[in-house]
């Protein structure tokens, strides 16, 4: 597909996200080596990969935070990259963003944080506003927690309050970065039922960063493996978990040894223990 | 060999760092009519960085007009010029100890926790949050500060004079026994409102502008470490005072 064409294409209501010959350094190490996805819109993608193969950083292009070296990012047939800032600000309006650390609003409070988005962009009253962030907060099983302050949560109740401001104002494309990490089975039950209670009764595209499969192959609808700056698998979950392909037998298998290297490079062991037979 | 490179490339970071706030002055000054829609932050941020001041300024304030008051009285006396002595702690706060103590102050106790709130919302990816939501940082963040600064810096210093007179009149006339009548009617015979008050309002709004940019500019792009928010802690208080100093230079040297 030409890179001309694409933007008809994800507009036509095909794809939501279109990623064509991403190419991203940072610093000396090469994190994106010609990456080419397609997200479906009213689907869910999940992005895996080892720790540290950029999954971050691709949401980080999606969403226009980080330029990429080279490439083409067409989101809702918008060209990322190219857009200026009040262009970005606009399309940002339409995604919802779960950040891997949650990024709550330390200074403001549980009911605050949730009703930040709403109050920068629309002017509701305040009864209306109160209904829609104490909804979103039931739907998280926070409502009892609008009152204190992010200092006063636990970790999995942070990223549940971050889940709430992420969905507060219904976008159309919602991403979250490592959802489930620090959820109790009960909380991380309750989450995967959100984000595909989501897609399924408001057509909302999401693109989910995880690296817990059991949870991903419950609710995802197609998922990239992403390893050494390139697209190693993709299908769908129930497919790629059976699928014998060296990559994803050591990443769905949490094997040590395979084609992603477990330990960082390294000299010599022996050597580096002073084991190298000159002192013997 | 090393040296004079090693010098090259100190002297063209400090260029860079100079171009880069330069750049950032803008950005703060393009975003301050967005700001206004967030003006109840400017508010907040006013009582934050001035009221909050206060208990400082108006401590030192009253210690630096009693030790004025102090220091010249006795080399006035030996001129028997004592007579004056209300007129010259006026002038000499007015004019510079009030605006220059006061940024000083400022600085160390207002500059430092904008720099460090800012640094920390950066390394917690609160800035990078908001422009995911559409906010924009300069205009809900950056610019209210600054606003909040240049507002509350010519206030404080008023307050920093008001009670460096009270201290230099509890010296001068309760303490060393100096005429009431002489100390007041001498300093208000001899204080102009506009070449001494007014230029001193000035200044020191100026001095709040320098210190909330460069506080808010080490904040803003501090490394997103504990390391880098303490380093850019650091260098707010050493560059507004030096900035405020020069600066003090240059403006007396236009408004004299």
């Amino acid at each position: 597909m030409s890179p001309a064409a694409v933007p008809a294409a994800a507009a036509a209501g095909g794809n939501h996200v279109e990623v064509r010959g991403l190419h991203t350094v940072l610093g000396r190490k090469l994190i994106f080596d010609g990456v080419d996805l397609d997200m479906a819109r009213g689907r869910i993608t999940a992005v895996m990969g080892p720790s540290g193969t950029g999954k971050t950083t691709l949401m980080r292009h999606i969403t226009g935070q980080l330029a990429p070296d080279a490439g083409d990012i067409f989101v809702d047939g918008e060209n990322v990259p190219k857009l200026g800032r009040s262009a970005l600000f606009a399309l940002r309006e339409k995604i919802g963003y779960l950040f891997q650390n949650s990024a709550l609003l330390t200074d403001y409070s549980v009911f605050e944080n949730v009703a930040f988005p709403l109050r920068q962009h629309l002017r509701l009253p305040e009864e209306i506003l109160r209904n829609i962030v104490l909804m979103r907060l039931q739907a998280v099983g926070l409502r009892g927690a609008a009152g204190l302050m992010p200092a006063e949560l636990s970790g999995g109740m942070v990223r549940r309050v971050a889940l709430a401001r992420a969905i507060v104002r219904d976008p159309r494309l919602v991403i979250y970065d490592e959802p489930f990490v620090g959820l109790d089975p009960i909380a991380l039950n309750q989450v995967v039922k959100i984000i595909r209670t989501l897609n399924d009764s408001l057509g909302i595209t999401s693109i989910l960063v995880a690296h817990e499969f059991s949870a991903v192959r419950r609710i995802a609808d197609h998922v990239y493996l992403i390893a050494g700056g390139k697209v190693v698998a993709e299908g769908h979950p129930e497919e790629l978990a059976t699928r014998d392909s060296p990559w994803t037998r050591q990443f769905f298998g949490g094997e040590a040894d395979g084609p992603v290297p477990f330990e960082y490079p390294a000299r010599d062991y022996a050597l580096d223990l002073g084991f190298d037979g000159s002192k013997a | 060999m090393s040296a004079p490179g090693g010098r090259r490339s100190l002297v063209g970071n400090a260029l860079a760092q100079v171009g880069a706030a330069g750049l950032f002055l803008f950005s703060i000054l393009g975003a301050v009519p967005g700001s206004l829609r967030h003006f109840r932050e400017t508010v907040r941020q006013v009582w934050f960085v001035g009221a909050m001041s206060l208990v400082i300024i108006m401590t030192c304030g009253l210690f630096v007009g009693m030790v004025l008051a102090l220091q010249l009285y006795y080399t006035l006396s030996i001129f028997g010029g004592t007579a004056a002595l209300g007129t010259v702690v006026a002038l000499s706060l007015f004019r510079e100890l009030g605006p220059v103590v006061t940024a000083l102050l400022f600085a160390g106790r207002a500059g430092t926790s904008v720099t460090a709130e800012i640094g920390l919302m950066r390394a917690t990816d609160q800035l990078s949050a908001m422009e995911m939501m559409a906010v924009d940082p300069l205009a809900y963040v950056i610019a209210p500060r600054f606003l909040a600064a240049v507002i509350a810096m010519p206030l404080l210093a008023c307050v920093f004079n008001a009670l460096g007179i009270l201290g230099a009149h509890i010296v001068g006339v309760s303490w060393l026994g100096l005429d009431n009548g002489t100390f007041w009617g001498n300093m208000t015979s001899s204080v102009d409102v506009w070449t001494d008050v007014v230029n001193g309002v000035w200044k020191s709004a100026a001095f709040g502008a320098v210190i909330a940019l460069i506080a808010t500019f080490q904040g803003y792009t501090t490394p997103p470490t504990s390391e880098g928010v303490a380093h850019a802690t650091t260098r707010t208080v050493v560059s507004s005072s030096i900035v405020v100093l020069a600066l003090d230079f240059v403006m007396t040297a236009f408004l004299m």
